[in-house]
């Protein structure tokens, strides 16, 4: 829980590049190579002057070891000055606002004026890995003479140790795949597949309408990625097209016969990036930047992995609205991560629920329900894509923006994460 | 432990570690580099003595105190300083006795190198029994003296063929160009590189090795197929008469030290070191006393007389550029932006067109990092510098707005007014225009003052020359920050006077105009060009107007004609009548010759003359005057109205008049330049040549005022 701190931190503004579903509009850059342009986008809509930047964080979930320090190649990449330190985080889906929150501590602590928090990921380009055993001899190999060597480290290599290994999305300490969990979930709260689908529905025609009506543009940065620098104006991962028909005729893409989790109501493998700049909100008045936002109260949760691996937003959101003495009914907008359909409405279901608020946050009735309208307006992960490690800094950039385009005072961000992590975050308004 | 061992000379220390190695730190007193002149020579000869006086010196190591040069070559001063080619002759031999002493020493010499190491400091060098360079970007190895009309008078015609084989040496010398450490290393021209830190430890660990007989210069030198063509005098021959044949296909005979080169290097491959030494000091005096290495030196002096802004000190910073037009022009200016470390936000109608421009923008920098110049990052880092944008939105970070719109002035008018709508008040706003008087354009902003003119040339990366316009509603920050914008981006900066045409664009259209006169009276073209490209243009008028484009000099025809005073001008309108013809150039493959299309971005290939101008035009009669009366026609109308500019205070000096026509006409820089070719011809010749002129052609070849002051007072432009 985050203690009341002697500065405010607030966001002056926020990009990302159109997410792009994974193996096509970014099929070819490095995660480091959507940083850096982002870093840029963000530089050139502000006009704020890379010296004055005291730090860089982004978050990343698959790391390339080429850069594994991917903010600090990034930045360098954006012309920010060497002089500006700068790191990576990662927290699996919610690394980002992991970002978010450290560049907070950093402003609200006076570590910091000017902070750049973002996050960029590829999952087009995971690092392939060989098998252990022939890694192994690889890296003896390096000691080796002649070619008896090589032989003698040939002897015990199987066929099979020459076949490629890719990443799973599969949680390391428990082994299950994290569609698996959601659908294990859903189950626990009684979400059906009709109803996910409705949901999955919801989130692409959310989106679209938002689009269609120019919400979504002012945060986009446009991608020219070399070497044909065609532009990337929009995001490709809403389907304009789907319909109940289509989602109801999709396989359980986990849990075979019976599950209800599908490709169509969990999040897209996606590519993207998006950052935002924080500032103590004194040094922007002073240097005349116009804030979105305070950054209230946020907060950390985690569970089993076993058991509530995507559970963490019903017991981060209480934590953050009794810190501010709020109550659901004071949110007027609501950025909440979709990962699957199904984790969304048991999130739903829990926060209602009275039976889980006695039992799991020790309060004695539920915390409330909230209100579909409030929820996503304008599309979420399920719809625009889910870049594992840019997902957080997007919830933050589009909240500020729905405060002011809906016209309200507060706002919550919510997500879930790999290894049963959550959090939440709390901002206000500005001006 | 070193202890220093005492010298008279002021060039440089010598001091003795206790191993016995001695190093030299050339460091010329309150000089920011090293450069060799008499005292540097002088101080050689004192240094050799005392290495030689002294029984415990093992090793000698050459290295500069200098921050990032070793020696960047001959002092010019001490050049120019000369009377009589006696003099500069007793400079060479004296600088080969140094080469032959510093050989002949018996003990062990390193040069350590780092920076440039030019010239006669690359010379020097070859003296030394072994060459340890840095790694660093900034280090290179030349001899550059053939670019001021020159030949290495230090015994580089000599030792370097020896070095590195025949073929490689005469690239080197005949090109002027810098070797880079890696390439260095592979012709064997050094022997090991190191980081900069390592440098002087290296260098000195290497004279301990060779003293102790424990390392021995084990070197690549030539390739198995450059032996073997140069292991004998009748191949060798065959090497010179290429090298000679293509030297004077691009020199067309204009320049004199190309052939003493090679006939320096011939005589001592073939007649042995003592006749090629002599030849090369011949030479060298006889060269350092030709008119055109005096203007090549006197363009040179100009040139870095250039790189300072006298406004400086009124500048605002410049760190976010915005370029209007994404086009061939707008790109241009946006890669020598971002290339010099700047940002740019560079906009077009659409960001699909803006996009394209980036795209040019990337692919240069990408066959920089092909040719390993830049590594990846740093092609990243440079590229992502230029934002492509369709909105105005994003100038308005932006310190200054160059727009390269195409010329129309409604259209001029238009995003001058669009961008003053979001920029800060005191964001200086260019027009990079070839004709368009910057007071018209400035006529429509709400702010003229930070009005300013920024003609660039194309292509931009290619011809680093920024003519910038003054109107008089201009002030001194807009015109300050206007320069040092240029400067930073890597340009030879002028500063002239608004006017029609400006000073370039002015004699350069009179120049094509006399081209067209010449064509309406049936001169034949590529003949014309010919004769124009032995007067040392880059390239003939027909051809220049092919590459420029008939529409685009049509309009500048149009902005002349409706501009300068019609008494003393006439201004054929050819070229409209051609543009209209849709004979564009280059750009529509069809102009004064045919063109082939070649693969994306690149230049079309020239083909034969494009007989469908006749349909437009006269055919060519066979009455194409003399060499001598087109060169005179075409190049004194030039001269005559650059003079002219000056005349009437659009040009400030003569020296921004002469930076202006060779950087960006292609003027022939052994003629120094309009004024300084006036001065070395002498005013009364080119008065008297002028007057037989307008005598047969017409008024407008009448002397300018100070032309004829100047051939009456028997003055010059350049005192």
């Amino acid at each position: 829980m985050s203690s009341p701190a002697p500065r405010t931190a607030v966001l002056v503004d926020g990009c990302r590049l159109p997410f792009q579903r994974s193996g096509t509009g970014y099929e070819d850059l490095m995660a480091y190579d959507m940083g850096r342009m982002v870093l840029r986008g963000l530089l050139s809509r502000t006009g704020l002057s890379p010296e004055r930047i005291d730090r860089v964080v982004m978050g990343s979930v698959i790391q390339d070891p080429e850069t594994s320090n991917v903010a600090r190649e990034s930045a360098l990449g954006a012309g920010i000055p060497h002089s500006v330190p700068a790191f990576t985080v990662t927290m699996a889906c919610i690394s980002s606002n992991q970002a978010f929150t450290s560049g907070m501590d950093l402003v609200r602590t006076g570590l910091a004026d000017v902070v750049v928090a973002g996050g960029t990921e590829t999952l087009s380009d995971p690092p392939i890995r060989v098998a252990r055993p022939l890694r192994k001899r690889l890296f003896e190999a390096r000691k080796a003479k002649g070619p008896a060597d090589y032989v003698e480290l040939l002897e015990g290599l199987r066929p099979s140790d020459l076949l490629p290994e890719s990443p799973a999305i599969a949680e390391f300490s428990t082994g299950e795949v994290m569609g698996e969990s959601a659908d294990r979930l859903a189950a626990m709260f009684g979400v059906s597949r009709e109803e996910q689908d409705a949901y999955a529905l919801r989130s692409h025609r959310r989106a679209a309408e938002a689009r269609d009506a120019g919400h979504l543009g002012p945060e986009l940065h446009p991608a020219t990625p070399p070497p044909h620098c065609e532009p990337i104006t929009t995001d490709n991962v809403v389907r304009d097209d789907t319909s109940m028909e289509k989602l109801r005729s999709l396989p359980p893409a986990f849990v075979d016969p019976y599950g209800t989790v599908t490709a169509g109501n969990a999040s897209a493998l996606t590519d993207g990036a998006s950052a935002t700049l924080l500032m103590a909100e004194e040094v922007a008045d002073a240097e005349g930047f116009a804030p979105q936002a305070a950054l209230r109260d946020y907060t950390y949760v985690a569970q089993d992995p076993g058991t509530e691996l995507l559970l963490g937003p019903a017991y981060a959101i209480p934590q953050v609205l009794d810190a501010a003495g709020l109550s659901l009914d004071d949110i007027d907008v609501v950025e909440l991560h979709e990962a699957f359909a199904g984790q969304v409405l048991a999130v739903l279901e829990a926060l209602q629920s009275d039976t889980f608020a006695q039992e799991n946050l020790g309060r004695g009735s539920a915390v409330g329900a909230i209100d579909p309208d409030r929820l996503n307006a304008w599309g979420g992960s399920l719809s625009l894509g889910h870049p594992f490690g840019a997902t957080g800094t997007r919830l933050v950039t589009t909240a500020a923006h729905r405060l002011h385009v809906e016209d309200g005072r507060w706002a919550l961000v919510a997500a879930c994460a790999a290894g049963g992590q959550g959090h939440a975050l709390l901002l206000e308004r500005r001006p | 432990m070193s202890t220093p061992l005492s010298l008279d000379t002021d060039r440089l220390r010598l001091t003795l570690d206790d191993t016995g190695v001695a190093t030299a730190w050339l460091d010329a007193p309150s000089a920011s580099v090293n450069k060799i002149s008499q005292a540097t020579l002088d101080g050689f000869s004192e240094l050799i003595d005392t290495v030689e006086a002294h029984d415990d010196v093992r090793g000698l190591v050459l290295i500069s105190d200098k921050p990032n040069s070793f020696v960047v070559g001959a002092d010019l001063d001490m050049l120019s300083s000369f009377e009589m080619p006696a003099e500069a002759r007793a400079v060479s031999r004296q600088a080969h006795r140094l080469v032959s002493r510093l050989q002949h020493l018996a003990l062990p010499t390193v040069a350590a190198i780092h920076g440039a190491c030019a010239g006669g400091g690359l010379e020097l060098t070859l003296g030394c029994d072994y060459r340890i360079a840095t790694t660093a970007d900034t280090t290179t190895l030349s001899l550059p003296e053939v670019k001021l009309g020159l030949l290495p008078g230090g015994g580089g015609t000599q030792h370097l063929p020896r070095l590195i084989g025949v073929q490689q040496a005469l690239t080197l010398i005949l090109t002027g160009k810098n070797t880079y450490p890696e390439k260095a290393r592979r012709l064997g021209l050094v022997d090991a590189l190191i980081h900069p830190p390592g440098l002087h430890q290296a260098a000195v660990r290497a004279a301990r090795e060779l003293a102790d007989g424990t390392r021995t210069v084990d070197r690549d030198g030539p390739s198995f197929g450059e032996q073997v063509l140069e292991s004998n005098p009748l191949s060798r021959r065959i090497i010179y008469r290429q090298a000679g044949r293509r030297t004077e296909s691009r020199t067309r005979g204009n320049y004199p030290a190309p052939p003493r080169i090679l006939d320096a290097v011939r005589t001592g491959m073939e007649e042995g070191l003592d006749a090629g030494l002599d030849a090369e000091m011949r030479h060298f005096g006889d060269l350092v006393f030709t008119p055109e290495s005096n203007a090549l030196v006197q363009v040179f002096f100009a040139k870095q007389g250039g790189e300072k802004n006298p406004l400086a000190d009124q500048a605002r910073p410049v760190e976010t550029v915005g370029v209007l037009g994404a086009g061939l022009m707008g790109a241009g200016i946006a890669q020598v932006t971002a290339e010099n470390g700047l940002e740019a936000v560079l906009k077009d109608q659409t960001l699909d067109l803006a996009a394209q421009g980036k795209r040019r923008i990337w692919a240069a920098a990408h066959r920089e990092k092909e040719k390993g110049i830049i590594n990846r990052f740093e092609r990243d880092q440079r590229v992502e510098r230029v934002v492509p944008t369709g909105d105005y939105d994003l100038l308005h970070s932006c310190d200054l707005v160059i727009e390269a719109v195409p010329e129309d002035l409604d259209l001029k008018h238009q995003v001058l007014s669009d961008t003053e709508a979001v920029i800060a008040p005191d964001t200086v706003f260019a027009s990079n225009t070839s004709s368009l008087p910057i007071s018209e354009i400035a006529a429509a902003a709400e702010h003229p003052e930070r009005v300013v003119g920024m003609h660039y040339f194309s292509p931009v990366p290619d011809i680093p020359l920024l003519e910038v316009i003054a109107t008089d509603a201009t002030s001194e920050a807009a015109l300050a920050t206007a320069v040092d914008a240029g400067l930073a981006q890597g340009m030879t900066v002028i500063v002239v006077n608004d006017g029609p045409g400006f000073y370039t664009t002015r004699i350069l259209a009179l120049y094509m105009n006399e081209a067209l006169h010449l064509l309406d009276a049936g001169a034949d073209v590529p003949t014309v060009d010919t004769m124009m490209k032995d007067f040392g243009f880059p390239m003939g008028p027909f051809e220049l107007f092919d590459f420029v484009g008939l529409d685009v000099a049509g309009k500048i025809t149009e902005v002349m004609r409706d501009r300068l005073p019609s008494d003393r001008l006439d201004i054929s309108d050819t070229a409209e009548r051609l543009a209209d013809a849709d004979l564009l150039g280059q750009k529509s493959h069809e102009g004064f010759y045919h063109y082939t299309p070649t693969a994306a971005d690149d230049e079309p290939e020239r083909g034969d003359f494009n007989e469908a101008i006749y349909d437009v035009v006269a055919p060519a009669n066979g009455s194409t005057p003399s060499a001598d009366t087109v060169q005179n026609r075409l190049a004194l109308m030039m001269v005559n109205e650059a003079v002219r500019c000056l005349d009437e205070g659009v040009l400030r000096s003569p020296t921004d008049g002469d930076l202006g026509a060779v950087f960006g006409l292609g003027f022939p820089p052994f003629r120094g330049g309009p004024f300084r070719y006036v001065d070395q011809e002498g005013a009364g010749a080119i008065v008297h040549r002028l007057r037989d002129l307008a005598e047969r052609y017409g008024d407008r070849f009448r002397p300018a005022e100070s032309l004829q002051a100047c051939a009456s007072d028997n003055r010059c432009f350049y005192e």
